[in-house]
């Protein structure tokens, strides 16, 4: 058995001394498809300039991998292969291990190498919750607002505070059918009656149930978001994945530009379609008199100009985007589709307003974290502006195009936020952690050069110190490293600078186990004991101490893995590993080849 | 080859000097840990550290001119490793978004060579700092804890008790340590000192397992000559072990970059500590909890009988 385990091991942990080829995965993004003809065109592409392609070929997930001699060829390839393809296709720097087919037919891979050891950008994104749950309550607001006006039902203001909707009425008999009107209509509210001195007013808040309801579809929505714009980065393996009730990570290996990724992921910048207030003096309004029902904005010159609170469609129901010109003025434009609901909306709203001008709202979230006194205080900046008004000059509903950027630089980055999506809820960077390629390299191979010469030491010492019984055990010190590569790559768990020194600390103490059972067995030998009758004591005398001070290091590495993030978690990876496949080695493995050399023979002496 | 042979210390007749030699090194501990506080990384304060490589050797004062230009003044410049890499710590301003603080920074530096290579940018933001504090202090109760249940269970409630004091007794010198000469104390520090957790109670559990054998086995003599003479059987084991360990740590100390230094350094403390604790405190706090024979005897039969009895 212990045979078959070792080989296995050698087996599994042989991927990762092969070379990796710096290579290019090319992916689809929407319909676009990779099959045959992509592999050739790319293939010319590279050819014509003369760049060697060492193997190219379709992976399981129906990406296109390309091989190169060389990590110039590779960046030279980069962009010849994105203009050959166009926009539809991403292709992403990536390396891939050199393996001969029959191990990938077993499925062997290297190590998972984590971020700190290869390099690239790891941030933790916090999801503003408030935000969203006002949100929310601001979208209710207006909808309690249209079903009011609906059903006749006189209000004297509709306000939202925070997290709550205040209506109010000027008798108490309305504000009850209105507050039972509004209890049928949304099941999901909670709401409150409450007397002031000449108001009555129905307080509306979100049901516990709704509001974790409003905050899981934050965090997934943004989520999706995020996904979208970093995929359209072009990056191989981009990790990006719930952690906790309200954090976001990205994990983008090999990415090297922290100021881009930042920009793209924090900004939140969507559009806004809504009715201008035609009805009300602008004037008045700058003076402070804003009519309830209406907000007022500015353009882009510092025009003010008063718009209708409720909102046709937001950036939520934006399905598509592209970037070009206006027909017939030339201007840079954005080309929007929308999806059903906001379709069905959009149509409703410009037929019955034909003639009446709609204005296009662009909003930008931020939030940042300032110190105040010493003390961290969330500052959120809202960016609102007119970036156009236009007549509706026909109805119109799922494609539309909107004007009124200044450059067509702006249109295309519009384009491009607005078709990855908007963000359910303002996001804030709250953890970054960035490794340069080179310091991944020097991390690996300092780690490298720690474990060999720790290994070296060790070895050395027991050789001298248990002579053969020591060399048996520097064999199962050397097994248990091939064990511990083995198991890491096919877990495919990820490995750390931290899990490198795990793996050392493990190197240091594997031999525990036999210092233990070879100590007995000297006991045993001084007390006069043969040597078959002393090994035989010897291990089995140390077996349960063994097993107990094992498992009480493991349980330190199981509480390490649980509460740790990243790189702790490979430490506690590789220490788990570690313990298990030494226990393996130094009880089982060691007392195998003390058998076959001492075993069915007459010994006088042991070499111990 | 044996270092020791045959050892008859007399460990224990020395308890109190150990106690003594314990109780000032944790005062040391506890003390520095009180009036100088622990220099914490920024995992635990939050803030922006830069690390940068230039290819040729660079004078901390351009980087800080350099930065100082930006706006940067108050920025906390350093060599790290070699003359070429640079270290930046930067306060929060006012001004700029702190996520993009880092951005800012490393722009700066280029301005003094172009070349410069981005090594590393950690940021993280005070309450990701505040939550990572709080985690690592349940993380190290949770261990704590665990390990109270396990070797209670194993052995009896002394040895647990034991095996506990031992273990804060190793974590706080460890802490102290870092405290006393102000060595950053960050993340892997903190994993490096769980790790001494597991360690030390390695240890120990070989020394108690040791006891409980012969309490069984040894019929004459009282707890503490059998307690004495089990630290002694198991001495050259106990300091093998930790002088192997000690050589990968050394090892990894000196080859393994100036990143793991702090984590290394920990387990170096760790371990020293933890050798002597186990052979020490952990030891001879069950002699102060007065455990004698009768507590390990193995339960007989018949109880196990009668206990299951409705």
């Amino acid at each position: 058995m212990v045979l078959v385990v070792v080989l296995l091991g050698g087996l599994f942990a042989l991927p990762n001394i092969f070379d990796q080829d710096p290579s290019m995965e090319i992916s689809a993004q929407r319909d676009a498809v990779i099959d045959q003809t992509t592999e050739s065109r790319v293939q010319e592409a590279l050819e014509k300039v003369g760049i060697t392609v060492k193997g190219i070929g379709q992976k399981q997930n129906g990406k296109l991998l390309v091989r190169f001699r060389s990590s110039e060829d590779q960046l030279k390839a980069i962009d010849l292969v994105a203009a050959e393809l166009g926009e539809n296709y991403t292709p992403a720097l990536t390396l891939a291990p050199d393996l001969p087919d029959w191990l990938v037919g077993l499925g062997a891979e290297p190590m998972y190498l984590g971020l700190d050891l290869r390099g690239g950008i790891h941030v933790l994104i916090d999801v503003d919750m408030d935000a969203a749950i006002e949100q929310a309550a601001e979208r209710y607001s207006g909808d309690i607002r249209t079903l009011l006006r609906e059903k006749k039902l006189r209000y004297t203001r509709i306000s939202r505070e925070k997290d709550q909707v205040v209506v109010k009425f000027n008798n108490a008999e309305k504000r009850d059918q209105a507050s039972d009107l509004i209890g049928n209509e949304f099941r999901s509210l909670n709401l409150e009656s409450s007397d002031e001195a000449d108001a009555f007013l129905v307080i509306v808040s979100l049901s516990p149930a709704e509001r974790q309801e409003v905050q899981r579809f934050a965090l997934q929505q943004n989520i999706t978001t995020l996904r979208n714009r970093v995929n359209a980065l072009g990056i191989a393996e981009p990790l990006i994945q719930q952690q906790g009730v309200r954090r976001i990570v990205v994990q983008l290996p090999g990415a090297q530009d922290p100021a881009k990724l930042k920009e793209i992921l924090g900004a939140t910048a969507t559009l806004e379609y809504r009715l201008a207030d035609t009805e009300h003096s602008v004037e008045d309004a700058v003076n402070g008199r804003v009519p309830p029902g209406s907000n007022l904005y500015r353009e882009r010159d510092g025009q003010p100009v008063l718009l209708k609170k409720r909102v046709i469609v937001t950036g939520n129901q934006i399905v598509d985007a592209s970037s070009g010109l206006d027909q017939q003025t030339g201007q840079p434009a954005v080309f929007v589709s929308l999806d059903g609901v906001g379709a069905k909306r959009m149509r409703r709203m410009t037929n019955e307003n034909v003639g009446k001008p709609m204005a296009v709202v662009f909003i930008e979230n931020r939030t940042t974290t300032r110190m105040v006194d010493g003390k961290p205080v969330k500052v959120k900046k809202r960016v609102e502006e007119v970036i156009s008004i236009a007549t509706i000059r026909e109805p119109f509903g799922r494609r539309f195009q909107t004007t009124g950027l200044d450059t067509t630089e702006e249109a295309r980055d519009l384009a491009l936020l607005l078709r990855a999506g908007a963000l359910a809820a303002p996001i804030e960077i709250v953890e970054e952690r960035t490794i340069g390629p080179s310091l991944g390299q020097d991390s690996i191979d300092q780690g490298f050069k720690s474990v060999v010469i720790g290994l070296v030491l060790v070895m050395i010492f027991m050789a001298v110190y248990y002579r053969v019984f020591g060399l048996v055990a520097d064999m199962a010190l050397a097994m248990n490293l091939v064990l511990i590569v083995a198991i890491l790559s096919m877990l495919q768990a990820t490995l750390t600078l931290p899990g490198i020194a795990g793996i050392v600390l493990t190197v240091g103490m594997a031999v525990d186990a036999n210092v233990l059972i070879f100590q007995r067995i000297r006991e045993e030998l001084a007390n006069g004991n043969s040597p078959q009758s002393s090994i035989q004591a010897g291990y089995e005398k140390a077996f349960s101490t063994i097993i107990d001070a094992n498992i009480t290091t493991l349980i330190a590495a199981v509480v390490l893995f649980s509460f740790g993030t990243g790189p702790i978690k490979g430490f506690a990876v590789t220490l788990a590993i570690g313990i298990c496949t030494s226990m393996f080695t130094a009880i089982i493995g060691t007392r195998a080849v003390i058998n076959m050399i001492y075993g069915r023979k007459r010994v006088k002496a042991l070499a111990i | 080859m044996q270092i020791l042979k045959d050892v008859h210390l007399d460990l224990m007749g020395k308890r109190n000097i150990a106690l003594i030699f314990s109780a000032v090194l944790l005062l040391i501990a506890v003390g520095s840990i009180i009036v100088r506080g622990l220099n914490l990384g920024i995992d635990f304060t939050g803030g922006t550290l830069v690390e940068v490589g230039y290819p040729q050797a660079v004078e901390l004062p351009v980087v800080r001119e350099a930065l100082a230009k930006d706006g940067f003044d108050d920025a906390v410049i350093q060599h790290f490793g070699t003359s070429k890499d640079v270290l930046v710590r930067l306060a929060p301003r006012e001004d700029i978004e702190s996520a993009v603080l880092s951005d800012r920074a490393f722009s700066a530096m280029q301005g003094i060579d172009p070349q410069v290579d981005l090594r590393r940018v950690e940021f993280v933001g005070p309450q990701v700092g505040d939550e990572l504090t709080e985690d690592g202090g349940l993380a190290m109760l949770y261990a704590l804890i665990g390990i109270l249940i396990y070797v209670g269970l194993r052995f009896e409630y002394r040895f647990a008790v034991g095996s506990v004091i031992a273990l804060v007794h190793d974590v706080l010198i460890t802490i102290g340590f870092f405290s006393l000469f102000q060595v950053e104390f960050d993340l892997p520090v903190l994993a490096a000192v769980l790790a001494v957790i597991g360690y030390s109670l390695n240890d120990t559990i070989v020394v108690y397992d040791r006891i409980r054998e012969n309490f069984r086995k040894i019929r004459k003599g009282d707890a503490v000559d059998v307690i004495n003479t089990s630290v002694n059987q198991t001495l050259s084991r106990t300091l093998i072990t930790s002088g192997t360990t000690l050589l990968v740590l050394i090892a990894l100390f000196l080859f393994g970059g100036e990143i793991i230094h702090g984590f290394a350094l920990a387990l170096i403390v760790g371990v020293v500590i933890g050798t002597y604790s186990s052979i020490y405190v952990a030891s001879s706090s069950v002699i102060f909890m007065g455990v004698s024979r009768a507590d390990l005897m193995p339960v007989k039969k018949e109880d196990g009988t009668v206990d299951d009895m409705p």
